[in-house]
Parts: C-alpha cells; structure tokens; sequence
C-alpha cells in the first residue's frame, strides 16, 4: 500500500487502522473462492430483486445493476460524530438561507453575498418569495456528498437539495451484507440503519399543513423509466405510501386529491422525486406531462406541502456552493466544522484566467450540472479533452466553476485482478423537518476503474455498505 | 388504492394467467398430434390456434407455412407476437414492474426471475430439450407466482385485483379451449382416438384425475363439458370463475360498480342454475360465445369503474 492517497483501511506506513483490525483478521481467513462465491450470490440477488438503475444515453429502457463490493468503508464513532454535527450546521444554514432569500433577502442586504448571484440564478424561483413553507423548512431530504482528500481531511463536494438520490442502495446494501456475512456483524457493532424509511416519513409528517391531524403523504415519480425508479418505488413500499405519478394526481379548488379506486382521496404532503421544472405544467414547463396542472397554486395556498420545496435549488447550486461557509456564520453564528473544497467561479475574471492557465491539472464542472455529466477531470483527460472545454468555458464562464484535483481516498475494494484500492466517497443523507434526523453513515460510491475519481453510478461506480462503529 | 396501480395489478395477474393459459393450450394441441392422424387434419389444428387468437395475418406476414414448428415458433418466443408465451411474460414483467412497490417483494421477484428465466431460452434451446418440458416449467412458473401472491400478500383490495384480474383471464381461456377443442373433436372422424384427445383436453385443464374421481366412467364429450362448464369445485371452471368474479366484485366495490356487478350476478346465476342438457340445447359454441362476449363486458365495465375512471 502506498501513501499516494489516503487509504481508509491502512495508514502511511502500510499498517492497519484500528478501526479495521477485526474486518482486516476476517478478510485474511476468508478463503479468495469464498469471496468470489459470495460477490457472485449478491450479483444474482441484486439482478433478482431487480435493483437496477436506467442509463441515459444508452438504448432507452436499458437497465443496469450498481455493482455492490463486497468490502465495508468503515468509519469510527468518533469520526462520524464530528461529520454528523458538521452536517447537521450546514443543512440548518442552507435552510435558513433559502428561507431568507424568499423572503426579507437579509444575506443580500448584509452583501455577503452578491445579490445577482442568487437573483439571476435559474434555480431562483419567483414564486416562492413570500410563500410560507410549514416549519420553515425547503431541503426536507439533503444528500450532502462529502470526500476525504490530502492527508485525511474532509470536504463537502456538494450539497444535494433538490432531489438526491441512493438512499436505497443505502439500505440494499447493508440487507445484502447482513445476508452474505451475518457473521460480520455478531463481530462489530455496526450502527443500523434500517429504520430510516421510518424516520423520513414522520419527517414528512411533521412539516403537512397546518392543521392536518393524520396527512396522506404520497411518493411522486416521474415513472417507471426513470433512472432512480427503483428508488421511487422503494421508499413507498417501505413506508407503506402510495407511489404516484403526475397523472394520478388532479387539483380541485387548490387542493389536491390521487383517483383511487374508491373515489378521489385528498393528497396533504408530496415526497416528489420530479425536478420543479416538470411540476407543474401551468406554472413551469409546458410541456411536462409529468406535472400536475395546478400544483404550484394549491402549494402556494398551502394546501399541501412539496418535499423538497420548491425553489431549493438555488442553495445547492454550484455558483451558490462557495458561499455556504458564510451562510453558515451570518445565520447561525458559528464558525463552519466541514470543510468548502476550494473553489474558482469562472465569471470572475482573475479566477478564470488562472484557471485556464491550469486546466490539466484541475477539475471543471457545470454550474448547473449533476450525475458525474458534463464536467472536466483535467489529469485524466487527453489534451483534445482539455481543449475541448477550454472553448466552452471562454464561451460561457458563468455557467463553469473549477476545483483543484483532490486526491480521494481509496479503500480496498473487490476487482477481477484481486483486491486493490479505489477512489470512494461517501453521500450522508440529512432529514430536516420539526428538528433534524439522519442515519448514521451514508452511501459510500466507489470508483471501480482504477485510477479513476469519478465515482457516479452513471459513470461506472458502484457501492459499498458504510458501517458507522458504535464503540 | 390508486386506480392506476389497481390497472397494472390486475393486467398483470391477466398477462400471467394467459401465459399460463396459451402453454396448456398447445401442450394440449402438441399432445393430440401425437395421436396418429393425417397431416392435414394436424395442421387444421395449429390453423385453429391462430384463429382463436385471430393471429392468421400476422402469421402469415413471417411463416409461409402452417406447421407445428412454425407456429410453435410463434407463439412460444416471437417478440413480435403480441399474444406470443414471450410477450405475455414481458407485458406480465412490464405492468409488475410499474407498481413494485405495491407487491410483496418476494411477489414482484417471482415475476421477475420468470421473465429473466425466459429470456434466457431461445426456441432452439426449448425444441432440443422438448417443448412439454418448457410448458411445464411456464406452468410452474405461473403457479410459484401464484402461490407467492396468495402466501405473501395481505388481504386487501391489492390481492383482490390481481384475483379479479386472474379469473377474468381464466374464465375466458377454458372457454375459449373448450370452445377450440370441442370443436375439433366432434369434427373428427376417428372414434378410437377420441378418448386420448379428449383426455389431452382435460390434462391441460388439469381436469383429468378430476373427471375419474367425479364421474367414475368413460370420458364423454357432454360429461367434459359438464365439468368444465358448470362444476362449481373445479377450480378452472367457468362457473368456478364466475363465482371468484362476483365475490372479489363484492369486496372492492364502489359508488359505480352496481351495474358491472349487477351483470356478474346475472352471468353467475345461469351457471349456477344450468342444466348440460340445455346447453347442448341452445348449442355449445353460442353458449361459450356468449359467455366470452360477457366476459369481456365485465372486463369493460370494472375497467371504467375502477381503473382508468373518467
């Protein structure tokens, strides 16, 4: 093992973290063909129970499984304490932030930060302004997508609040391990993780309206060719909801009722896993027969209440992203525990002429961008590539930020050649509603190329079952 | 429940069923081209599967010959047979898929494992092994889905469609394969075999020990169709559908449906109350007919009233 990247597994010298040892004392007696045994029954069950994701891009409807490794990513409690509190400040800043941009804007006035970068943001929505959410509350479900670089430290990469995604990898993954490996777990106190389907819906039943005593919360999807349908899916039946799609749904006299086959039954709170463009077809895009005509008027009354809110898109994007450390000090007053990954914003002119000096070595994102899509790993790109980009950045800087190249941990991981280090990171998932929630852990994804920092699931990563120690 | 999750249940259990269904049907028709017999009159057969899914043009558009191999092809793996074994398993796959989460899990992954199953056969494969070998796997397959559903699933108004859904299906194939097969065998001309046909028939009903222990005599074309028509306690029956139909109405019922159930209760009531003799009476295949046309009724009326409502 080298010291190129930080390993979670073993140090700099090459020796075991503590944290490790009984995982490590296992590992070493379970016989290569077991493993390989074992990796190959969690293939099948994962085909068989049909946790696939669609790909876009490819032929349309193609399905593909998230190959699940085999060995954990484990954090000590310690660890996790910190990174819990940590995330726990940041999504209570984001949320007050997104409370405040609707509606007296204090951050602008106070200029601590610029007016038009959230203004003129696309993400900003006009109609949310002046618009009561119940508790106050915009990112109901944030995905916060944290990476540990350099020597060990940690950074938040982005902060997911629209309508993140892999929560049921989550919770797929730790179902797979207890099965393949029930002995691991009579060994190590692993914190569970079971019970969040539970949490997320009393999170949603405590931000319905006001004075709905017992509210009928549904799951909104776009339908079954959507690539996180599985997920969609998932979480209705786990918390016993209905999945519906738009054309489930009609709004009458700014409520909103599902048809069911006893009759029209009203809707109080949405779980919707449709982005707001495709909400509403009267209010954003008309073509969205995914929507529900009328959603945003009898949102706007209060009616029934939208998780995420609407609007929330402007906190995690990546021009916002810089900021957050502020936020957190101007509305909490505490100074940030989780690190900001240094940021250039390319629409500002020193930023980007230094950027442009420097593309092989950094990475380039769209503002606007998600899933691993659209973005530039500069050390792993052909100078093509490079050039490639540099044309459309000098076209259009504002819609590009650049980050320095972290060097990503790695963790032992499961490949054809044997066992070897990948890249990894982890995507907690932080509940917010009356007071805020969270498993412990999260969705670690693993890069399974080697050398390769990429670690979306559209893009070749798979996962891993995170295990937060307990003692 | 969502109307629309209600639809894809119920389509489901009816994809299901009919595959179910078609393989008994030509395992039946690939058991009695056994029985020694011309080859015209055999290919009169497969002629007669086609029709009974009103499949000649579509046929004709890919085969240029009717024969067991062709439309076996056709109707066991053909993607592009609506009405193909292959198809029915996929649209079954398809409409389970849309409302997983509505199902047990064990439920959705008996569906899914017999779809990835299949596909993983391609007809050269299923002629080699033998083509009775891969109805009974379908069959097998139909009844682990069955049997899954009905030992998983709680009881309410979610099961109750994917029943509905199967007895309608049901009801409507023994018709139709009694219907097909009755027809052929009273145009046969060949005596001696009449007791192997008829017994394929009853096989692939699954009403063959049945009929020994019931009737305790030779097999009859009036007694088989006595059984199959009106014997309450066989479970493929059409009055045994009739009756699955009119109490799963009962339970899910709501301010729209008095009409369809009004019309399962008329349909229920004249088999419960019919004699064979007035069947033969009125003629066999109008009654069948008949009984099909109001089938597909009530698969109408429970659509406008509980699946797609306006």
């Amino acid at each position: 093992m080298t010291a190129e990247f930080y390993d979670e597994m073993y140090d700099a010298s090459g020796a075991l973290r503590p944290h490790y040892r009984l995982f490590a004392e296992w590992l070493a007696a379970m016989p290569p063909e077991r493993l390989a045994r074992k990796q190959a029954e969690a293939d099948i069950a994962f085909h068989r129970v049909g946790i696939t994701f669609a790909v876009y891009g490819e032929k349309s409807g193609t399905e593909r499984l998230i190959p699940f490794d085999i060995i954990p990513r484990i954090i000590p409690a310690a660890e996790w304490a910190m990174l819990e509190a940590g995330l726990r400040q940041r999504v209570r800043a984001l949320n007050a932030f997104l409370h405040d941009i609707y509606h007296d804007q204090e951050i602008l006035g106070a200029g601590r930060i610029p007016a038009e970068q959230v203004l003129n943001n696309a993400q900003f929505r006009r109609e949310m302004i002046g618009v009561d959410v119940p508790a106050g509350i915009y990112a109901h479900i944030a995905g916060v997508d944290m990476v540990r670089a350099g020597a060990g430290e940690s950074y938040v990469l982005e902060d997911n609040l629209r309508v993140p995604s892999g929560v049921s990898y989550l919770l797929e993954d730790r179902k797979m391990m207890m099965r393949l490996f029930p002995e691991l777990f009579s060994r190590h106190q692993v914190a569970p993780v079971q019970h969040y389907p539970d949490m997320l819906l009393e999170n949603l039943r405590t931000v319905a309206p006001v004075g709905v005593a017992d509210p009928t919360v549904v799951v909104l999807t776009p339908g079954a060719y959507n690539s996180a349908y599985f997920e969609h899916s998932f979480l209705a039946q786990q918390m016993g909801i209905e999945l519906v799609e738009g054309r489930d749904l009609f709004v009458k006299d700014e409520t909103v009722y599902m048809r069911t086959t006893q009759g029209p039954q009203r809707v109080d709170v949405i779980y919707r896993r449709l982005d707001d463009d495709f909400l509403d077809p009267l209010a954003f895009n008309k073509e969205s027969m995914l929507g529900v005509p009328g959603l945003l008027a009898a949102y706007r009354a209060g009616q029934v209440t939208l998780a995420n809110a609407i609007g929330g898109g402007v906190a995690d994007d990546k021009s916002i992203y810089p900021y957050v450390p502020e936020m957190i000090r101007f509305y909490l007053g505490e100074e940030p525990t989780l690190h900001n990954v240094p940021t250039w914003m390319l629409r500002k002119p020193e930023d980007r002429k230094y950027v442009l000096a420097h593309l092989p070595e950094l990475v380039v994102k769209e503002v606007h961008g998600a899933g691993g899509y659209g973005m530039l790993v500069g050390p792993a790109s052909t100078r093509a590539e490079i050039e490639d980009f540099r044309a459309r950045i000098v076209a259009a800087p504002e819609k590009y930020i650049a980050q320095p190249t972290l060097a990503l941990s790695t963790c032992p991981t499961f490949v054809d050649s044997g066992v070897a280090p990948r890249h990894l990171d982890l995507r907690p998932f932080v509940l917010s509603g009356k007071s805020i929630s969270m498993v412990p852990g999260g969705l670690t994804r693993v890069a399974l190329r080697a050398g390769s920092l990429v670690v979306n699931s559209s893009q070749g990563g798979g996962t891993k079952d995170t295990w937060v120690l307990e003692n | 429940m969502l109307s629309r999750t209600a639809d894809h249940l119920y389509w489901m259990a009816r994809y299901a069923e009919r595959a179910e269904n078609l393989a008994r049907l030509l395992d039946v028709s690939y058991q009695m081209s056994m029985v020694p017999q011309s080859v015209a009159a055999q290919n009169e057969n497969w002629r007669a599967i086609l029709a009974l899914n009103s499949l000649e043009t579509t046929f004709a558009d890919v085969y240029n010959e009717v024969n067991v191999e062709n439309v076996l092809r056709f109707m066991v793996s053909d993607a592009n047979n609506p009405s193909s074994i292959y198809s029915c398993v996929r649209a079954a796959r398809e409409n389970a898929h849309a409302v997983r989460g509505a199902m047990t899990a064990e439920t959705w992954e008996s569906v899914n494992a017999t779809w990835i199953e299949l596909r993983q056969q391609d007809f050269e494969q299923i002629l080699a092994r033998g083509v009775s070998e891969f109805f009974d796997w379908v069959k097998l397959r139909s009844a682990v889905i069955r049997g899954v559903t009905f030992g998983t699933m709680l009881r309410d108004d979610t099961l109750h469609f994917i029943r509905l859904g199967g007895l309608i299906e049901r009801g409507d194939n023994t018709a139709r394969i009694l219907d097909m097969q009755y027809h052929i065998l009273r145009n046969g001309d060949d005596g001696a075999s009449d007791f192997y046909r008829w017994g394929a028939l009853l096989r692939s009903l699954s009403a063959f020990q049945v009929y020994r222990k019931v009737y305790r005599d030779a097999i009859t074309p009036g007694r088989v169709a006595e059984l199959l028509i009106l014997r309450r306690d066989l479970p493929r029956s059409l009055h045994a559908c009739a009756d699955g139909i009119v109490r799963m109405l009962q339970l899910i019922a709501n301010s729209a449906s008095a009409e369809t159930q009004r019309r399962a209760g008329v349909l229920h009531a004249g088999l419960h109350f019919a004699r064979i003799d007035d069947v033969f009476a009125g003629g066999l295949h109008e009654y069948l007919t008949d009984f099909m046309d109001r089938i597909y009724e009530l698969g109408e009326g429970i659509s406008q009233d509980f699946l797609v409502p306006g």
